[in-house]
């Protein structure tokens, strides 16, 4: 697809009433959950219009979470791809250090809202489990989070930040023992427990309301990043870049764009290690539409709509599904969605950090190795936007052990 | 021809009985264990057998039943293999059976091929727990032209007009969630329950089958007094999970031996 050609959508016909982005979304849920979502529906529907409620939560991004977040230019990086302006939506300097608080901050407020004092959420980096966690400690509710015990061993600093915020971590020791058993173990507590509890969940998957909501708590990035490169460049960004797993910071940069035709918009899916079955997680590259966690959208499936294992070098980005809205902006050619490797994202992790003195967390390099591959293709003097969306402290240790350097740290022995 | 599962009803109203419904996962531990306890489980008592088709990521499922789904999919079991189970069991027996199966799994088939496939198998009817029925009228109107059964869940959390929903899309019978939250074994059953049948019983004729939480003769007594079906899955899982290393006539036997005694209890004769 060239360059600033795009059809035109308009955001009404993004999501209809039943949650539906064309045929992908919808409900998919057990009948218990049924009125928990209608619930959250309505509450959701209403706080959006309550100026009150709105004024509570951006009181509460500027002040605790500090944002705005900088458009950072990254001048070193552009100049070596040939000329080109990288701008980085510094999500990473967020409390928390990812773009996930802006999303929970929203939904702990909502829950407050509902009178539900119980909150439970899955995490698979650890970022939502810890931005869930903060949320909660500030808000004072009482908080648990799912986390697969592979996930936990990768990111043990994640599972004791969360502890340290008051936050009861439960392993998840089924299937893959991943982000996609977490979140079953999650909808499985919900069931239960409905009553007096709302379920963060931490991406713009799931079944409707979440992935309208994710995404508006989410498009302050793109809101905040329009605003920010008008006001540098006097100009709209050529191309927007973020790294998609669920796809929630991408959705949250994309969307207040989606009406601004010559804006190119791609996202970089986790290519791991091959394209076999099991070696990567790049869901709107090679997956194909079916039905999981609630929605209808591209999922790695086999052929009895089975899941299939994925591999991610980033906990964050290892998911078999994606957020219905990125699978309608796929198919309508809206955006496009690519693919790097892991070795490539680890490329691009050290790069980063060596000529900009910012070390971006896995998931964020995935988005930035395919700025480096795509951008001496591009014009001279393009403007470039990535979505920075998280730091990489939390994964030294895992990048560490991947480069072969031993790092002296109890966590890993 | 009458559907097998509205000739069952029939049956037992007249008799003024309550059904017997085990649930078991096809496959587990193997296709043959499977094949010998639908057989077993009729002998035993069983008016309907609920055959679970394993899925990767069944939220409405608990442990016992996700562990079940597990074993079985770790052995390579594709849907395929539970529908020449079913033609296989067929050809002995008349039990109903209904697939309790995942619309990931339906979508993916592809609604219109999985349900001429069930049929002709021999299934009779499945229920689709993560289908809600505002999403499930076109599967209900295709299956109703084959005269295959499409059974609805309804819950203690299921709002009056929604209530009203599924008791007119249900067919066969309805499948009510005794408690809210996933399958599993439980000590005690909902105080609640009675009043959402009698409620329930107020918007339809369809029978109204329990489910959920119910693991002993003597909870599956009090489900049969109120209901017109009780259906017991993960109880007879870990019984089957208990004897899981033993030769497949002692499973089927052990198996057997609990689903007589859920049997009597849903039929008022503990």
């Amino acid at each position: 697809m060239g360059t600033g050609v795009a059809k035109s959508v308009t955001t009404q016909k993004l999501v209809n009433e039943k949650g539906r982005f064309g045929r992908f979304g919808g409900r998919y849920v057990p009948e218990t959950l049924i009125p928990a979502l209608e619930q959250l529906e309505r509450e959701y529907l209403a706080a959006k219009k309550d100026r009150d409620f709105q004024k509570e939560l951006n009181y509460y991004l500027k002040e605790y979470v500090g944002r705005p977040s900088p458009l950072y230019l990254a001048e070193r990086l552009g100049k070596r791809l040939g000329d080109v302006k990288v701008y980085l939506k510094r999500e990473d300097l967020n409390h928390t250090g990812a773009h996930k608080i802006n999303n929970t901050l929203g939904q702990a407020l909502l829950a407050k809202r509902m009178g539900k004092r119980r909150i439970i959420a899955e995490t698979g980096a650890g970022q939502h489990g810890v931005a869930t966690a903060t949320a909660c400690a500030m808000f004072g509710l009482e908080c648990e989070v799912y986390m697969g015990e592979e996930d936990m061993r990768r990111q043990s600093l994640n599972v004791f930040r969360m502890k340290l915020l008051g936050t009861n971590v439960i392993p998840v020791k089924t299937g893959s023992m991943t982000l996609k058993d977490a979140t079953n173990e999650a909808l499985r507590d919900w069931m239960a427990s409905v009553g007096n509890t709302h379920y963060i969940l931490g991406s713009v998957v799931g079944p409707h309301p979440y992935p309208t909501m994710v995404r508006d708590f989410q498009s302050i990035i793109g809101k905040e990043a329009r605003d920010q490169i008008l006001e540098k460049e006097n100009r709209l960004p050529d191309c927007l870049i973020a790294c998609v797993g669920g796809g929630s910071n991408s959705i949250g940069l994309f969307h207040p764009f989606i009406e601004d035709e010559g804006v190119r918009m791609i996202g970089v899916e986790a290519g791991g290690i091959g394209l076999k079955v099991g070696e990567h997680a790049a869901t709107l590259s090679y997956g194909k539409v079916g039905v999981l966690h609630g929605s209808m959208s591209y999922v790695l499936q086999d052929d009895d709509g089975q899941t299939q294992p994925v591999h991610s070098i980033s906990a964050g980005l290892d998911y078999p599904g994606v957020g219905p809205e990125h699978s309608y902006l796929k198919d309508i050619g809206r955006a496009e969605y690519v693919s790097v490797t892991d070795a490539e994202a680890l490329e691009a992790f050290q790069a980063c950090a060596r000529s900009e003195g910012i070390i971006p967390a896995l998931e964020a390099a995935h988005a930035l190795a395919y700025t480096m591959k795509v951008a001496p293709s591009l014009d001279r003097g393009s403007v470039i936007l990535v979505c920075l969306s998280g730091s990489g402290d939390k994964d030294s240790f895992e990048v560490a052990a991947k480069l072969g350097i031993k790092i002296n740290s109890p966590a890993h022995g | 021809m009458d559907n097998r599962i509205d000739q069952r009803f029939k049956l037992l109203k007249s008799k003024k009985e309550s059904a017997f419904i085990p649930f078991i996962t096809a496959g587990d531990p193997s296709l043959e264990v499977t094949r010998g306890l639908i057989l077993e489980l009729e002998r035993c008592g069983a008016d309907i057998i609920e055959l679970g088709i394993p899925f990767s990521d069944p939220i409405a499922d608990g442990p016992v039943i996700q562990a079940s789904y597990y074993r079985t999919l770790a052995k390579g079991l594709r849907v395929e293999d539970v529908f020449r189970l079913v033609k296989d069991v067929r050809k002995e027996t008349d039990i109903p059976i209904v697939s309790m199966v995942s619309y990931s799994i339906v979508f993916k088939i592809g609604v219109e091929k999985f349900l001429v496939s069930a049929k002709e198998s021999g299934f009779d009817g499945a229920t689709i727990p993560d289908l809600p029925v505002e999403e499930s009228q076109a599967l209900i109107r295709s299956a109703s032209e084959k005269d295959f059964r499409i059974v609805c869940f309804a819950a203690p959390t299921t709002t009056p007009d929604r209530m009203e929903q599924i008791a007119k899309g249900t067919q066969g019978f309805l499948y009510y969630m005794s408690v809210v939250g996933i399958t599993g074994v439980r000590d005690s059953l909902p105080k609640d329950m009675k009043e959402n049948i009698c409620r329930l019983k107020r918007l339809t004729d369809k029978p109204i089958a329990l489910g959920f939480g119910i693991s002993t003769p003597e909870q599956a007594k009090i489900a049969g007094s109120v209901a017109d079906g009780v259906i017991v899955g993960s109880a007879l899982i870990k019984e089957l999970e208990r004897n899981i290393d033993k030769s497949p006539s002692e499973i089927i036997k052990a198996v057997g031996q609990l689903a007589g005694k859920l049997s009597a209890g849903a039929k008022g004769r503990v």
